[in-house]
């Protein structure tokens, strides 16, 4: 991630700027390319999904825009702005309690002492937690957790100055059962909304990504290039199970398929 | 739940209102999902960890007895339990006794501190490059087997027949477990934690502070309660090798061999053995609850 400090982030920019960005693993003859010549514009406030089988590097690409892991060629451009990121896995920190968990965070984020309590209760309502606060990670089922894990990449999202926050979202509720992602999909686009975030959300399920994005980008595997693009024009709240967004997935399916099939001869 | 903010109730009021029906079914979900406590009664559970070390003891005495009553031994060599717990309770009761204990425990409890000092040290010195581990973590291994008493040569001609060669030794008896223990917890903080971390901005003393340290303390845990049982053994052997003056735990056992003693002698070693025993308890309780809290134990998931 390229800083560019104390850049006056204006209405115009986008929010994530990734130009030619490649990445290869180990040198030599060994290397594999990970990603090859990826740029992406991402718009404030835009809901982007990020679509490809396995081996597409879209989990690689998060890392890199998350500064965890560097390119090997290319920019990454934030625009100022922080990010948040909401792993496969909870990642919560067993000995904290749900709420010490997203005060560490807030904290992390400036938020003062005496108000992270109260944010920290407000974070777990709004992902309909109320009344675990006192609750260690253990203590909650998978999904539950995965909740926390989304009030603290929210609160990762909160700001004591002007830069703004992208949440990135690496297969979030991959591990989920379908009603308990069914679910947290209403509530991510209902919070997407009241908070206007700008969201790069990773996932290989093509009807998740149609029933979430305003676009959908669909990767290549190996290496990872962006190979198509779909703008989602349907009205929300979408239903996962409805004809608009099935014929939608089916068409970008079909695409997938076709990419894969490339890597079996 | 009653919540002692109103601001917090009333946006919580909020987000009901905004989707009651989805705050419904997850509410349903969760209640399914959650598995149900089983919470035992207190008494219930000092029984259920007092009674497979009653029946040990009781096992062990039978064995110790039956050895006595098949003549293999003099019964002046080899006292059987009914000999020696009157003894034991003499011993126990006495004045010199306690200031022995006294003592002893003073040198454990000084010996042990400076171990976790130093191995403290030593280990988050170590733990932070992978360099230093390579070069250092086999020899801090390779200390941790040596015999204690191989060190006494060495402390009495450092330390003549004093306090600090017994120190010495107990010091360089604990120092390696705790040092191990905290490379080991640093060295094995989970990955995806530590990526947790970084997105969070976690950076120098707060990483420590609120990543690494915690994430550590179980295997730091484990390490000072070995560390415990090579300073308790070292100790021992300190007292019986350097005698100076003082009455110790160690002086007593010695003296009681050459009185030709034997039940004060074995009384000795049973305090010798419960004191290991309690202290070694007190830590596995101390891992027990840590593990309980950050659900390591497996019986919660």
């Amino acid at each position: 991630m390229t800083k560019a400090p104390e850049a006056p982030v204006s209405r115009t920019a986008q929010a994530v700027r990734l130009s030619g960005v490649s990445k290869a693993f180990g040198t030599g003859s060994t290397a594999l390319l990970a990603l090859d010549d990826v740029s992406l514009d991402v718009r404030p406030g835009e809901f982007v999904c990020l679509l490809g089988a396995s081996g597409c590097g879209k989990s690689t690409l998060l890392n890199l825009v998350a500064d965890l892991d560097k390119v090997s060629a290319g920019t990454i451009d934030t625009g100022g702005s922080r990010v948040a990121l909401m792993f496969q896995e909870p990642a919560l920190f067993p000995w904290l309690t749900v709420t010490g968990n997203l005060e560490l965070a807030l904290g992390q984020r400036g938020v003062p002492r005496r108000e992270r309590k109260p944010r920290a209760t407000e974070l777990l309502a709004s992902v309909h937690l109320a009344g675990f606060e006192k609750k260690r990670p253990h203590q909650l089922s998978g999904g539950m957790r995965q909740r926390v894990a989304l009030a603290r990449a929210l609160a990762l999202t909160e700001s004591t100055d002007d830069r703004s926050t992208v949440l990135l979202m690496d297969e979030p509720f991959g591990a989920l059962d379908a009603m308990t992602r069914d679910l947290l999909h209403d509530e991510l686009e209902r919070i997407w909304r009241e908070r206007n975030l700008t969201v790069l959300f990773v996932t290989h399920n093509v009807r998740e990504a149609v029933r979430l994005g305003d676009r959908v980008v669909l990767l290549s595997s190996r290496p990872g290039r962006v190979i198509e693009e779909f703008p989602v024009e349907m009205d929300r709240p979408r239903r996962i199970d409805s004809p608009d967004v099935a014929t939608l997935a089916a068409r970008i399916t079909d695409r997938l398929k076709e990419e894969v099939s490339r890597h079996g001869s | 739940m009653a919540l002692d903010h109103d601001a917090p109730t009333a946006i919580r009021a909020q987000a009901e209102n905004a989707s009651p029906k989805i705050n419904r079914q997850l509410a349903g979900l969760d209640a399914l999902e959650l598995t149900v406590g089983t919470k035992k009664k207190p008494l219930v559970r000092i029984w259920s960890a007092l009674w497979p070390i009653l029946t040990a003891v009781t096992i062990a005495l039978v064995a110790w007895e039956l050895v006595v009553v098949s003549g293999w031994r003099e019964p002046w060599v080899l006292p059987g339990p009914r000999e020696v717990l009157p003894k034991f309770w003499e011993t126990v009761t006495t004045a010199t006794f306690w200031e022995a204990m006294g003592l002893t425990m003073k040198r454990a409890i000084i010996g042990f501190a400076l171990a976790v000092l130093i191995g403290g040290v030593v280990g988050a010195l170590v733990s932070q490059s992978w360099i230093l581990r390579r070069a250092f973590g086999s020899l801090i291994t390779g200390l941790q087997t040596m015999p204690s008493i191989a060190w006494f040569p060495l402390a009495i001609l450092l330390f003549k027949l004093s306090e600090s060669a017994i120190l010495f030794v107990v010091v360089l008896g604990a120092a390696p477990s705790i040092a191990n223990g905290l490379i080991a917890g640093v060295d094995y903080t989970p990955p995806i934690l530590l990526r947790a971390g970084k997105v969070m901005g976690l950076k120098g003393i707060a990483r420590y502070r609120h990543l690494v340290i915690p994430a550590s303390l179980p295997s730091f845990v484990a390490g000072l309660k070995q560390g415990w049982a090579f300073a308790w053994r070292s100790l021992m052997a300190g007292e019986l090798l350097v005698i100076i003056g003082k009455q110790s735990v160690g002086t007593l056992l010695h003296f009681t061999r050459e009185v030709s003693d034997t039940s004060g002698m074995i009384s000795i070693m049973i305090v010798i053995l419960i004191i290991g025993i309690a202290v070694d308890q007190l830590f596995g309780l101390v891992d027990r609850s840590i593990r309980s809290r950050w659900g390591l134990d497996g019986a919660s998931n």
